[in-house]
């Protein structure tokens, strides 16, 4: 496929006009890259960095929580994307539908994106607290014995996700949205005078034709799922014990024990990681638009 | 206009540098770092009125940090960068050689006040024979805060073994009360049962210490060492805990043990500032016994070292931050302290004596400091080595989810990986 693309077509600016944007870039982006890649090698205790090779890569590796961490890291991504772009989907449909309210429910979805992740971990922990949280007390007064919902190892990490696809839901929806109206009624219309139920619309043409709306909902969700730790850490810290840990908490715990080198190699660890990730759904998906 | 405009800014700045500078000119500032404990915050405000009243031409202000791991990096990047306060509160112990003091920190050997601070608390601030630290507060002991109208009202006394704590405990269940309180939702308030065990531990192998930070001893290969994680497992299975452990806070335990809802809270005596504060009705309530051990006759505490004042060798007023950091060390400055706040455990300055009013928490204690031999420092001021994952470690054991031995091992990895950061030889 590259090989069909023009390769070098001759740039209408002259290169000094590069300059500005290619300074800003390498201050900004090259320099810590390219230092967090150094520091990673070292003993770093923010004075002196004493080179120990791949040391902290070895360490990082033999963490017995680190496994953990990154089967959990996977397990939060694929769960909130999935749920992500579900939900999106379907609230998308129904609010670009003709219903009533339909500004008034569609600013209600999206109003969760807007509050501070840290406000809304704090606000679920007390909810969530497994005797005296609302959600808890609610399903008592039904007769539900209701679970440890961030104390139980078993349940922790899906309830934080859960709580991270409500936040997250509303930037889905607005995507899709925007991705169905720019679908052209044509469509439906021609498939309704062909005798198409809702549900051959919904498979036959919506779905075919968001698919760059589900791009990038995915391809966001994915990457937000993998590198997510606000959420994370406001609610449970990793717990109980070591449970809900992600990569990224792992990283600051290491952070936070003084351990820099360490910690940065984890960092590089999981930029490798999202990139192995996403940068192959992302070829697939544009590989498919085209061959379409 | 825009000259008019111009000449009168350059005019008023004129008066406003000639105000400034024509007094002010002998006088120093000093900034001075400490934690957001309200208790600390209290404290240091007092030391610095008194202070000021002394040395009129010093303004010290004070600065406020998060305690725990978020503030141990603020230290660490505050450090590292030069941006350090004159005078900064900070733990004694293994986590002031992270901060290498060697390198970053004034000596302060040759303090006058030092000439009255404890031995004990001096071994904890020095490296390389030299001294860098004066102590900031009282020491203070890990081990059980119990509700002493619960103990009186089923008749129980305070137990000496294991054994007999098992057996306090399930009759407080019996009696439909909390037995242990548990607060895993602030997850450093798991570790006590292991960290306050080390004087059990150490009564039986004295050498543990050294060869732990050698790394000749593990946990997991010391029976003794293992004990600790053995209680908190035992307390987990005999379902003796608060329902909402896993949810639990610090002052959810404090409160429980306070007002009767339960009836031991495992635990430092510095709570007892913070129950003087929310609790104080109900400070006379708590009493406060050592962690119990296999053995009647091992039965001691114990003891933290409370945290030190220090300079940083980055510090432009380092003489003045030297006698301001004198005066919060010697006797008058310990005296403002224990005035403010209520006490924690003995005093480490002599002639520092404690009111006579002290709450029966602390007077609980006295008798340990008082007896030969029934304290010993924690195991993390006498080893640089303590693994950053022993909360979560703990957390775990306690809510059932890891066995004692393999919890022990596992810890041994994390301690293995916090040698080896140090750069510790033998690792």
């Amino acid at each position: 496929m590259t090989e069909t693309r023009p390769r070098s077509r001759k740039s209408p600016y002259p290169l000094w006009f590069f300059i500005p944007a290619a300074i800003i870039y390498g201050v900004l982006f090259l320099v810590p890259t390219v230092s967090s890649l150094w520091f990673s090698l070292t003993r770093w205790d923010l004075s002196t960095a004493e080179f120990i090779g791949f040391e902290n890569f070895q360490q990082f590796f033999s963490e017995p929580f680190l496994v953990k961490g990154l089967v959990n890291t996977l397990i939060y991504a694929v769960a909130t994307s999935g749920l992500k772009t579900v939900c999106g989907l379907l609230l998308a449909v129904l609010l670009t539908g003709n219903i009533f309210a339909r500004g008034f429910l569609r600013t209600l979805v999206f109003f969760p994106v807007l509050v501070s992740t840290i406000g809304i971990g704090i606000t679920f922990t007390v909810m969530m607290h497994p005797t005296r949280g609302i959600i808890n007390v609610t399903l008592e007064a039904l007769g539900i014995p209701g679970p440890g919902w961030l104390t139980n190892p078993a349940l922790a990490l899906f309830s934080v996700a859960l709580v991270d696809v409500w936040k997250g839901v509303g930037l889905a929806t607005l995507i899709f949205i925007a991705g169905l109206a720019a679908i052209s009624p044509d469509y439906y219309e021609a498939a309704r005078i062909d005798g198409a139920t809702r549900l051959q619309q919904f498979f036959r043409i919506t779905l075919p034709l968001v698919r760059p709306a589900t791009l990038v909902v995915v391809t966001l969700s994915l990457i937000g799922g993998l590198r997510s730790f606000d959420l994370i850490w406001a609610m449970t810290r990793g717990g109980p014990g070591f449970s809900s840990d992600v990569i990224a908490s792992v990283i600051y715990k290491q952070y936070q024990a003084g351990f820099y080198g360490l910690s940065t190699a984890g960092n590089v660890i999981l930029f490798a990681l999202i990139a192995v990730i996403i940068l192959p759904i992302t070829l697939w998906f544009n590989r498919r638009e085209v061959e379409e | 206009m825009t000259h008019r405009i111009k000449r009168i800014l350059a005019g008023a700045s004129t008066l406003l540098a000639l105000v400034a500078a024509g007094p002010s000119q002998a006088e120093t500032t000093l900034s001075f770092l400490i934690d957001n404990n309200p208790d600390t915050v209290a404290a240091a405000e007092a030391l610095v009125a008194a202070y000021q009243t002394k040395a009129p031409d010093v303004t010290i202000e004070i600065e406020q940090r998060p305690g725990g791991g978020e503030g141990d990096n603020i230290i660490k990047t505050r450090l590292a960068t030069g941006e350090m306060s004159d005078v900064f509160l900070y733990n004694s112990g293994s986590l002031l050689q992270a901060l290498k003091p060697a390198q970053t920190l004034v000596d302060l050997t040759g303090l006058p006040s030092q000439a009255k601070v404890d031995k004990s608390f001096k071994a904890v601030v020095s490296a390389d024979s030299k001294l860098y630290g004066v102590p900031f507060g009282t020491a203070m002991a890990g081990g059980i805060l119990y509700n002493r109208k619960i103990y009186q009202d089923l008749g129980l006394s305070v137990p000496k073994t294991w054994a007999d704590f098992m057996a306090n405990n399930a009759k407080v269940k019996a009696s439909g009360k909390v037995a242990v309180a548990q607060t895993y939702r602030d997850t450093w308030t798991s570790q006590l049962f292991v960290l306050a065990d080390y004087y059990n531990l150490h009564a039986a192998v004295p050498n543990f210490a050294a060869d732990y930070t050698a790394n000749k001893a593990k946990y997991a290969e010391t029976p003794a060492a293992m004990k600790g994680f053995e209680r908190l497992k035992d307390v987990h299975d005999a379902g003796l805990m608060n329902e909402d452990f896993g949810a639990a806070s610090y002052d959810d335990g404090l409160k429980m043990v306070a007002t009767g809802e339960a009836a031991h809270y495992p635990m430092l005596s510095f709570a007892v500032g913070a129950l003087k504060q929310n609790y104080p009705e109900n400070l006379g309530d708590v009493g406060f016994f050592a962690q119990p051990s296999d053995d009647a006759a091992t039965n001691g505490l114990t003891v933290w070292m409370p945290p030190g004042l220090y300079v940083p060798l980055t510090s432009q007023h380092a003489e003045e931050a030297r006698k301001f950091v004198d005066f919060a060390g010697s006797v008058e400055g310990c005296k403002i302290m224990v005035d403010t706040n209520a006490v924690q455990g003995p005093s480490l300055v002599d002639g520092c004596d404690l009111p006579a009013d002290v709450p029966p928490a602390i007077k609980d204690m006295l008798p340990y400091f008082e007896a030969e031999g029934k304290t010993t420092p924690a195991l993390e001021f006498v080893s640089p080595v303590k693994g950053p994952a022993l909360e979560q470690i703990t957390v775990e054991v306690g809510s059932g989810i890891r066995q004692p031995a393999e919890a022990a091992k596992l810890y041994d990895e994390d301690v293995r990986k916090q040698a080896k950061q140090l750069g510790l030889p033998n690792w």
